[in-house]
């Protein structure tokens, strides 16, 4: 590390739960280290970032994005992503497996890393649980975790053999390594392409119940219950999967959970009319109709009542982050029947103002904010020098002006993909620098 | 009479006064069938496209008809595998569609919101003749245009609506449309096809049995079981199904005595209605396809007019 990497961050508002410190702080990093932080430090020669008025937070951590590299690098890369993620204000990002070829070798693997040296952010890759995400055979995970995979899943797919997945949780424990679970029961799941409610009837559109998503989640937290390893339940979107999740951690169950921000702020009726009203009538009539693709994503937006749900599970802590699902697609993918389109939106660009929403809200402190956004995900994936910005830890540090209004215009995102169901949205809060290992990542010229 | 609209996409977001101007120019239409020229200039160099992607006899010839007799040059393109198949996307094909510059575009699509879709791409008015199970307003408009010949739109009607709700266009339109005109609609499904939430979906009342849905209505639709839906373990034998659900003359007396039986086509005789009903002089579902030749008339003169 060189000089680069020494910098001190004076007068901004630190949030940082996991060393107990909110209010104004100076931060002295050295060689991409936290080096000290006090309410005053001068270091002659060291480069002065003035952040007064801005909040300052450890480097937010996103469990869960789709970089699509190797093998569509059309929809984005493993640079392109970890750009949009830094613009978005996050130090860390772990990439799902389901690339081409599927991340189901140490080979990939180490491809993902070497791919990852020029990228901005941190880039952590998860491997599948099984060969080629068939839910068959288990992965080399002895192999996976030396070549550096930091979790396990096979996410976009569950892995519908009890046995196999009661295995993958016993192996994985070995290595202190997570099953990131993506619960779905296949048959009720069926051809689904909205959640089951109101849209679906009202719009023909075959329907995906919550119960797809609660019998899985109930199959997966009872095994880890009985096996007594933990488990990360991804993008929670329903109520009775934020019950079963709360009452498995009242049980001492390891359990973890993730939402996305697509699910804490839109719901179903996003899918017809994206300028829908706040009114919960009754009698649903939707005045336009509008059959977004960019709103189709696996689990789908759920009902009014899910999203009360998930938000409250994400304040009073059943729900330990916020994660983005992060799924680009190139526009011509999205411009088809609803019915053809991918499943997936972006959301590496939007998501820190979304959350930065709910503390505007009152629904979360701000340091539940950063609890959320990179405490808890750093615990969630043993990463034992993230996640707070004590001295010694990874000078991951994301700058956050707390007041700048913005409009969400996909055009100028950093990802090669369009896909948010955001575009045109008004935001308060944005990223103003991002640095990982002390060195100022974004704004990208400097 | 003008139409405000490029395209006619669905039943749901017409208000009641289009639906009855709608209603009212394809009564003006009706004459046409009776004459021994049936034909009229009003669309003379104008184009219509019908663009299938499902197989139908009834409604692509009754838009062709109609086309035909408004002297519309109507022009039929069915795909008959899905656009994915074929390697070219939806908006690829209509893109070239468009560019030999139709007028209208006639379009029935297995996928909800189809029309919407090219709607919104292209400058042609688009008419949707059915987009998977959400919407089909001509069938619901027809429907309309039957009922009014029969009974008085004003007078407090009841209509029960029976069958396969989940899978069905032509309940979700007439729902749409009965509703805005202010008649009561019932529903009645097994089950296992009836969508969740259904009652919360423009205040229709959800019957658990046929008997209950019955049960003093003016105006019977029987919908269309669709055989292969049983391989999908959503009933387990037809003749299960038409033991509880189907419309004989048993269950049709408790309706009122002078009530119309429906049905969209075509018809399952001894499944959904027996034989006996669809022939008797209280069903009039051949007059609901005469009356669709002029409903579609309409429909293709006030979106075709619109530039003359």
């Amino acid at each position: 590390m060189s000089e680069k990497n020494s910098i001190l961050l004076k007068n901004g508002r630190l949030l940082d739960p996991g060393a107990g410190r909110e209010g104004r702080y100076d931060i002295l990093v050295e060689e991409g280290r936290i080096k000290k932080v006090a309410s005053e430090i001068s270091s002659p020669g060291v480069a002065t970032l003035d952040v007064a008025d801005c909040w300052v937070m450890p480097g937010a951590i996103d469990l869960h994005v789709h970089l699509r590299e190797p093998g569509f690098e059309y929809k984005e890369t493993i640079l392109s992503g970890a750009r949009a993620a830094v613009a978005g204000g996050f130090t860390s990002i772990a990439c799902m497996a389901n690339t081409s070829p599927v991340n189901d070798n140490s080979s990939v693997t180490r491809f993902i890393l070497e791919q990852a040296l020029a990228a901005p952010a941190r880039v952590l890759p998860v491997a599948a649980i099984s060969r080629e995400m068939r839910g068959e055979t288990l992965v080399e995970m002895g192999d996976l975790v030396e070549a550096g995979a930091v979790a396990f899943s096979d996410d976009g797919k569950t892995v519908p053999n009890s046995k196999l997945l009661r295995h993958a949780l016993e192996y994985a424990s070995l290595f202190g390594r997570p099953l990131l679970c993506h619960c779905q029961d296949n048959a009720l799941f069926a051809d689904g392409v909205v959640h089951e409610g109101l849209v679906s009837a009202a719009h023909g559109l075959r329907g995906i119940p919550c119960l797809a998503e609660e019998i899985d989640i109930a199959r997966t937290i009872m095994l880890a219950e009985y096996l007594g390893v933990p488990v990360h339940i991804c993008h929670l979107s329903t109520r009775g999967g934020v019950e079963l999740v709360r009452a498995a951690k009242l049980r001492g169950v390891r359990v973890s959970a993730e939402v996305t921000p697509h699910h804490l702020f839109l719901d179903e009726r996003a899918v017809a009319d994206l300028s829908y009203s706040e009114d919960l009538d009754q009698r649903y009539r939707p005045a336009q109709l509008v059959y977004n693709t960019n709103t189709k994503m696996s689990p789908p937006l759920r009902s009014a009542a899910d999203v009360e749900a998930v938000r409250q599970g994400l304040a009073d802590g059943t729900i330990d982050a916020v994660a983005t699902d992060h799924a680009p697609h190139e526009a011509t993918e999205k411009a088809v029947e609803y019915d053809l389109a991918p499943f997936g939106v972006i959301g590496l660009e939007t998501a820190l103002s979304l959350v930065l929403h709910l503390v505007d809200e009152g629904l979360l402190s701000p340091l539940q904010m950063v609890e959320r956004l990179s405490l808890n995900p750093a615990h969630i994936l043993n990463l034992d020098d993230r996640g707070t910005l004590e001295p010694g830890m990874a000078a991951d540090i994301t700058v956050i002006d707390p007041d700048a209004e913005w409009v969400v215009d996909p055009e100028k995102f950093y990802s090669r993909a369009r896909n948010t169901p955001f575009a045109g949205w008004r935001l308060k809060g944005r990223v103003v620098k991002t640095l990982v290992s002390g060195r100022v990542v974004f704004p990208f010229d400097g | 009479m003008v139409f405000k609209r490029k395209d006619l996409l669905g039943t749901r977001d017409l208000t009641a006064d289009e639906i009855r101007n709608l209603l009212a120019s394809a009564n003006s239409f009706l004459e046409i069938a009776e004459r021994p020229l049936k034909k009229v200039p009003a669309l003379r160099g104008k184009t219509v496209v019908n663009l299938f992607y499902e197989p139908s006899t009834r409604t692509r010839t009754s838009f062709e008809i109609a086309a035909k007799r408004l002297s519309a040059d109507a022009i039929n393109m069915s795909a008959s595998t899905s656009s994915v198949v074929k390697g070219e996307s939806l908006l690829d094909t209509v893109d070239n569609i468009q560019a030999m510059a139709p007028d209208i575009i006639v379009v029935r699509h297995r996928h909800v919101g189809a029309a919407h879709l090219i709607a919104g791409h292209i400058r042609a008015s688009v008419v949707n003749a059915g987009d998977g199970a959400n919407e089909h307003p001509t069938q619901a408009l027809l429907d309309l245009l039957t009922i009014s010949q029969h009974k008085s739109l004003e007078s407090g009607l009841k209509v029960a609506i029976i069958g396969d709700i989940a899978h069905s266009r032509v309940a979700r339109s007439n729902i749409w449309a009965l509703t805005t005109l202010g008649i009561t609609v019932r529903v009645c499904a097994p089950p296992t096809m009836l969508p969740r939430e259904m009652e919360k979906i423009a205040g229709v009342e959800v019957c658990r049995t046929p008997e209950e849905a019955l049960e003093g209505v003016d105006v019977v639709m029987m919908l269309r079981i669709q055989l292969e839906r049983q391989d999908k373990l959503l009933f387990p034998s037809i003749r299960d199904y038409a033991r509880i659900f189907g419309l004989n003359r048993q269950r049709l007396a408790l309706a009122k005595a002078d009530a119309i039986v429906m049905h969209p086509g075509p018809m399952n005789r001894g499944v959904e209605i027996t034989s006996e009903v669809a022939d008797s002089d209280r069903a009039v579902i051949l007059n609901q396809v005469s009356n669709g030749v002029a409903l579609r008339m309409a429909v293709l003169f006030l979106l075709g007019g619109q530039g003359s």
